[in-house]
C-alpha cells in the first residue's frame, strides 16, 4: 500500500509539473498576472510531491519492502541501513527519481529566492523548469517506474546492492553531482526566459550568476568525489579513466566554467550576451546529453546505468524537444543581440574571451573523443576505441595553454589594459616558476622527468600569479582585514578557485610521473621496501563482514626501527552476488599516499600484493575542493545577502500590514 | 533477458573492476615500464571499457601474460600491438592509430582551436575598432 | 555572417541526433572478428578424444563450424542441443578452450558429443590466435579454410538467421 502512495505522489508531481510548464507561460503570453502567479505555489507543490515520493521509496529500502521490484533488485536483508538509503539512487530508476527531486528542489529554491526578479520573469523561469520536469517525470512514469511491484509473491530477500556501490562514496557523489547537473537547468531557464521574453539585456546575467556559480561548485565537488571514490575503491589507484560517463560530467563542467566567466563579462560590461546565452543553453544541454549517453547503451562504460535502446529513444526525443527547441529559439532571437563593445586587444574582456575559447575547445575535444567510436560505427567504419592516450594527448596541452593565460586575466583591467606595468610582477613569477620547476624534479628519486618540470612550472605560474593579484589587492585596500571585509566575495572565490586549480595540477603531475608501484609475492613474515618504509606482512586471517567474507592481511609499516602504522587490506567476496572486491589499505599523508592492495592468492599462504607510493595524490582532491569552496564563497557576496535581507524586510512589512 | 545475462557472465565480462596484480619479474625497469604502458594502451576485448592493465577478467590476464611473454622475447611495442590487432582488431587499441578514419579525431581539436582563435581575433578586432572610434569621437 | 552562425549550433545538434538514432540500433559491445577473410591460424594440438595430433590441414574440406566451448561455460550447455542439430547439416569442430581433460570429457559424456574433431586447447593458445575473448564463440569456416563469420555468445535459431542468411 505504501509504495502506492509514492507512486501517486509521483503522478501528482507529474500533473503539477504540466501545470507549472503551461500556466505561467500562458499567463505571460496573454498578459494575465493571475496565471503567472501560479508559478511559485506550483513549484512548491511539486517539490512537496516529489519529496513524498522519494521519501516513500527510501522507506521501502529501510523497511526491506522487497515487493517493490527496485528495492528487490538493489537491496538485501544484510545490507547496512546507511547503504540502503544510498541504494535508493544506486540504479537507473531511483537515480532518475533523485534527478527529478533535485530539479524540483531547485525550483523551490528559485521560487523562494527570487524576490529581486520581476514576477513575470521568475514565472517564465519556473515554467521552463517545469517543462524539464515534465520530461523526466514522463520518462519515469512511462518507462522507468521505481514503484513497480512484484506481487503477489514478493521475494524473501533482495539481490543486494552492487558491492562497488556499498561505500560512502555513493552516499555523497551522486547527490552532489546531480545538484550540479540539475542546477545548470536554472541558468538554462533564465536564458530561455530571456529569449522568450525578448529581454536580452544583461539583467538576466546578473540574476543568473549566483545560481550558475552554486551549480558549478556542486558539480566540481561531485566530480572530485567521484574521482576520489574511484581511487580508493577500485584497487589500483587510478583516479580518472576518461570513461564516457566520467566525460559526461566533465564536458558540462568545462562549459559551465566558461559560462561562469562569460556571465561576469555580460553582467559587468553588457557584452557577449549572445555567446553567454548559448553557453547557458549548452551547459544544461550537455548535462542532458550525458543522461542520454549513460542510459541508452550507445556507449560502453563501466559506469553505465542502463543499456536500454528503447529508453534511449525516449530520452533522445526529450533531448530533441529541449535542446532543439532552445537552440531554435536562440537562432531566431539571438541574432538581434549584437554589440561589439569597446575593448582593446589586451584587456580583461579579451582575456576572458580567450578563456572561453580554450574551455570550449577542451569541452568539444572531450566530447569528440567520447562520441567518436559511435560516429565511426554509425557510418559503417567498424569499431574503434578512443581511450586515455588520446584524451591525455589532447587535454593536457590545451590545459597548459589555458593555465598560461589565467595569470593575466585577473591583473588586466576592463576595456583597455595594455600598460606593461600591470604585468610586470609576472616576469618575476615566470622566473621563479621556471627555476623551481626545473630544479624540483632533480630532488626527486628516479630519472629526471621533463613532464614534471613543465607541470610544476605551470602550477607555480598559476599559484604565484594568483598570489600576486591577491597581494596587489591587499595593498589597494590597505591590509588583510580590510581586504577581506570589503573586496567582492567573487574575488575571494576566484583566488581560492584559481589557487585550487594550481594545487590540483601539481598533484596530478606528481602522481602521474612519480608513482612507484611494485607487485610482489608476500607471505606472513615477509618484509618489503616501500619508498622510505619497510612493510612486513604479519598476519593473514578470514574475516566475516555484515554481508561479505574477506581474506584480510595485516601489514606493519616501519620507518627505520619504529612502527609507523598497521594496516589491514582485504579481499572481499560478497555473499549475495559472489562478487569479489579489493579493499585497499591507504595511508594518506600530506605529501603522499601509501597504497597496499591484495591481488590473488598464490598458494602456500602467499599472496600477490601491490605496494605503491603515490606522491601528492591527495592534492588533486584538495585542489578540487578549494575550487568548489571558491564557488560557494562567491555567492556569499553582499549583493546577494543584501537582496535576501531586503526581501526578508519586505516580507516582514507585508506581513505587518496584511 | 536471462540468456543475455548468462551470456554476459560467461563471456568473462568483468563485473569486478579491481587490481590486476601479478608478480611478473622483469629484466629491467624499462621493460617493466613498457609492460605497464602496454597494459594501459591495450583494451580488454570483453570488458566494459577497461584496459588490460586494469581489468581482472580472465582474457585480460591472458593478454597480459602474452604481452609479458613477447616482451621477454624481445618484441618491440609496435610488434606487440600489431600482434594484438591482428587477432582482436583495432578495437583493442586505446590509442587510435592515425588513419583516414581518425583524421577528424586527431586534427579536430587543433583545427577547432585555430578556427576558434580566428573568430576570437575577428571579434576583438571589431571591439578594438569600436574602441578607437569611441575615443576619436570623445 | 552572424545571421548564419546562430543556426550553426542547431545544425550541429541535428547532425548529432542523426548519429544517435543510428547509434541506438548498434551494439557497441559487439566486435567483428579480426580474422574474417583469413585462414584459420596454424596450430599443433591434440584431439581430446583420440589423442591424435591435429593440425590445420586436418580440418574438414567443406564449410564447417568451429565452436569454442568449455565445461565451465554455462551458455555452452544452453547452446549444445542447437549445435547438435546443426551438426547434422555441417561438421562442427570443437575447440575445447582453457579446460581440463577430465572435466571436458565428462561434459561430453553427459551432454553428448556432436563434434567431428575436438581440438584440446588447455592453454588457450589457439583461442588467442583466433581472437577469442571468452566462451562460447563459434566461427563459420568455408571449404577453403577461410573464416567467414564469428558469433560471440550463444548460437541459436535467431542468431543464426540474423548472421547467416546465405549459408544457413
Amino acid at each position: 500500500m505504501i509504495p502506492e502512495i509514492g507512486h501517486f505522489a509521483l503522478v501528482l508531481a507529474f500533473g503539477v509539473s504540466i501545470c507549472l510548464a503551461v500556466f505561467p507561460l500562458y499567463g505571460y503570453l496573454t498578459n494575465q498576472n493571475g496565471f503567472c502567479a501560479t508559478a511559485k505555489p506550483l513549484a512548491l507543490l511539486q517539490g512537496l510531491a516529489l519529496a513524498v515520493s522519494f521519501g516513500v521509496l527510501m522507506y521501502g529500502f529501510l523497511a526491506h519492502d522487497f515487493s517493490v521490484k527496485y528495492v528487490a533488485d538493489n537491496s538485501n536483508l544484510d545490507l547496512p541501513w546507511y547503504f540502503r538509503m544510498s541504494a535508493v539512487w544506486g540504479a537507473h530508476e531511483g537515480s532518475l527519481l533523485l534527478w527529478a527531486l533535485i530539479l524540483a528542489f531547485w525550483g523551490v529554491a528559485v521560487a523562494l529566492f527570487s524576490r529581486g526578479i520581476p514576477d513575470h520573469m521568475s514565472a517564465l523561469v519556473l515554467s521552463v523548469m517545469g517543462m524539464i520536469s515534465v520530461g523526466f517525470l514522463a520518462f519515469m512514469l512511462f518507462t522507468s517506474n521505481p514503484f513497480v511491484r512484484i506481487l503477489p509473491f514478493a521475494p524473501g530477500n533482495g539481490a543486494d546492492l552492487n558491492p562497488l556501490l556499498q561505500d560512502p562514496g555513493l552516499i555523497f557523489h551522486p547527490p552532489m553531482l546531480y545538484m550540479g547537473y540539475v542546477g545548470l537547468s536554472v541558468a538554462f531557464a533564465f536564458a530561455m526566459a530571456s529569449l522568450i521574453s525578448g529581454k536580452l539585456d544583461s539583467t538576466w546575467a546578473r540574476w543568473s550568476r549566483p545560481w550558475t556559480t552554486v551549480a558549478w561548485a556542486f558539480l566540481t565537488l561531485g566530480i572530485a568525489l567521484g574521482s576520489w571514490w574511484a581511487y580508493y575503491e577500485l584497487g589500483w589507484g587510478g583516479w580518472w579513466f576518461w570513461d564516457p560517463v566520467e566525460n559526461a560530467s566533465l564536458i558540462p563542467w568545462l562549459v559551465a566554467t566558461a559560462l561562469m566567466h562569460s556571465l561576469a563579462v555580460t553582467e559587468k560590461r553588457g557584452l557577449f550576451r549572445s555567446w553567454t546565452l548559448l553557453l547557458a543553453i549548452a551547459a544544461f544541454s550537455l548535462s542532458l546529453l550525458g543522461t542520454f549517453l549513460v542510459r541508452s547503451g550507445v556507449l560502453t562504460s563501466v559506469h553505465a546505468f542502463a543499456n536500454d535502446p528503447e529508453r534511449g529513444v525516449f530520452i533522445l526525443g526529450f533531448l530533441i524537444v529541449v535542446i532543439g527547441g532552445s537552440l531554435t529559439l536562440y537562432a531566431i532571437r539571438a541574432s538581434k543581440v549584437s554589440e561589439p563593445g569597446e575593448f582593446g586587444w589586451i584587456s580583461r574582456e579579451s582575456f576572458l574571451l580567450f578563456n572561453n575559447l580554450m574551455l570550449t575547445v577542451m569541452a568539444v575535444s572531450v566530447l569528440l573523443g567520447t562520441l567518436y567510436p559511435l560516429l565511426v560505427d554509425a557510418v559503417g567504419g567498424g569499431k574503434v576505441s578512443v581511450g586515455p592516450p588520446f584524451f591525455n594527448a589532447v587535454f593536457v596541452p590545451l590545459t597548459a595553454i589555458l593555465v598560461s593565460g589565467m595569470a593575466f586575466g585577473p591583473l588586466a583591467k576592463w576595456r583597455q589594459s595594455d600598460d606593461p606595468k600591470l604585468y610586470r610582477p609576472l616576469i618575476v613569477t615566470l622566473i621563479v616558476s621556471v627555476l623551481v620547476g626545473l630544479v624540483w624534479p632533480s630532488v626527486l628519486d628516479g630519472n629526471y622527468s621533463i613532464g614534471t618540470a613543465l607541470g610544476v612550472t605551470l602550477a607555480l605560474w598559476l599559484a604565484i600569479a594568483t598570489g600576486v593579484d591577491f597581494v596587489k589587492k591587499v595593498g589597494l585596500y590597505g591590509g588583510l582585514g580590510a581586504t577581506f571585509a570589503r573586496v567582492e566575495r567573487g574575488m575571494i572565490g576566484m583566488w581560492l578557485a584559481h589557487f585550487g586549480l594550481a594545487v590540483m595540477i601539481f598533484g596530478v603531475v606528481m602522481v602521474e610521473n612519480h608513482t612507484e608501484h611494485r607487485d610482489l609475492r608476500m607471505g606472513v613474515g615477509d618484509t618489503q621496501q616501500l619508498g622510505n618504509y619497510d612493510v612486513r606482512m604479519t598476519d593473514l586471517a578470514v574475516i566475516n563482514g555484515p554481508n561479505y567474507v574477506a581474506d584480510q592481511a595485516t601489514f606493519e609499516i616501519y620507518q627505520g626501527e619504529t612502527l609507523y602504522k598497521t594496516v589491514t587490506p582485504q579481499k572481499r567476496r560478497y555473499n549475495a552476488s559472489g562478487m569479489v572486491m579489493t579493499e585497499a589499505a591507504i595511508d594518506s599523508g600530506f605529501t603522499r599516499d601509501l597504497y597496499i592492495a591484495m591481488g590473488e592468492p598464490l598458494g602456500e599462504g602467499d599472496w600477490a600484493v601491490r605496494l605503491s607510493v603515490k606522491p601528492f595524490v591527495d592534492w588533486i582532491w584538495a585542489g578540487a575542493f578549494l575550487m568548489g569552496l571558491g564557488g560557494l564563497v562567491s555567492i556569499t557576496d553582499k549583493r546577494y545577502r543584501r537582496r535576501i535581507k531586503e526581501e526578508k524586510a519586505e516580507a516582514a512589512v507585508e506581513g505587518a500590514t496584511a | 533477458m536471462m540468456r543475455k545475462l548468462l551470456g554476459a557472465c560467461v563471456l568473462g565480462l568483468s563485473l569486478s573492476v579491481q587490481a590486476a596484480i601479478e608478480t611478473y619479474q622483469f629484466d629491467s625497469p624499462e621493460q617493466e615500464a613498457r609492460f605497464r604502458q602496454l597494459g594501459y594502451e591495450l583494451r580488454c576485448p570483453k570488458c566494459q571499457n577497461q584496459a588490460i592493465g586494469d581489468s581482472d577478467a580472465e582474457i585480460s590476464g591472458d593478454l597480459r601474460a602474452e604481452v609479458y611473454r613477447m616482451l621477454k622475447e624481445g618484441a618491440t611495442d609496435a610488434e606487440i600491438k600489431d600482434f594484438m590487432v591482428a587477432r582482436y582488431g583495432r578495437y583493442v587499441l586505446y590509442n587510435p592509430p592515425l588513419d583516414q578514419q581518425t583524421l577528424v579525431l586527431w586534427f579536430g581539436p587543433a583545427g577547432l582551436l585555430v578556427l576558434g582563435g580566428i573568430l576570437v581575433v575577428l571579434r576583438i578586432r571589431q571591439s578594438k575598432k569600436a574602441l578607437e572610434e569611441g575615443e576619436s569621437q570623445a | 555572417m552572424n545571421r548564419l552562425m546562430v543556426w550553426l549550433p542547431l545544425g550541429v545538434f541535428a547532425i548529432l541526433v542523426g548519429f544517435f538514432f543510428k547509434g541506438l540500433t548498434l551494439d557497441p559491445t559487439e566486435q567483428p572478428s579480426a580474422l574474417i577473410g583469413q585462414p584459420v591460424p596454424a596450430f599443433e594440438l591434440t584431439d581430446l578424444n583420440t589423442g591424435q595430433l591435429l593440425s590445420r590441414d586436418m580440418l574438414p574440406k567443406e564449410p564447417f563450424l568451429l565452436n569454442v566451448w568449455a565445461s565451465w561455460c554455462i551458455t555452452c550447455q544452453v547452446e549444445h542441443p542447437y549445435l547438435t542439430k546443426l551438426s547434422e547439416q555441417m561438421p562442427v569442430v570443437g575447440l575445447n578452450y582453457k579446460d581440463t581433460e577430465t572435466a571436458a570429457k565428462n561434459w561430453l559424456q553427459k551432454l553428448g558429443d556432436p563434434y567431428a574433431l575436438q581440438i584440446f586447447d588447455p592453454t588457450g593458445r589457439l583461442g588467442l590466435d583466433l581472437g577469442v575473448a571468452g566462451a562460447p564463440e563459434t566461427f563459420l569456416v568455408d571449404a577453403n579454410g577461410v573464416i567467414q563469420l564469428r558469433i560471440q555468445g550463444e548460437v541459436n535459431d535467431r542468431v543464426f538467421a540474423q548472421k547467416n542468411p546465405a549459408d544457413a
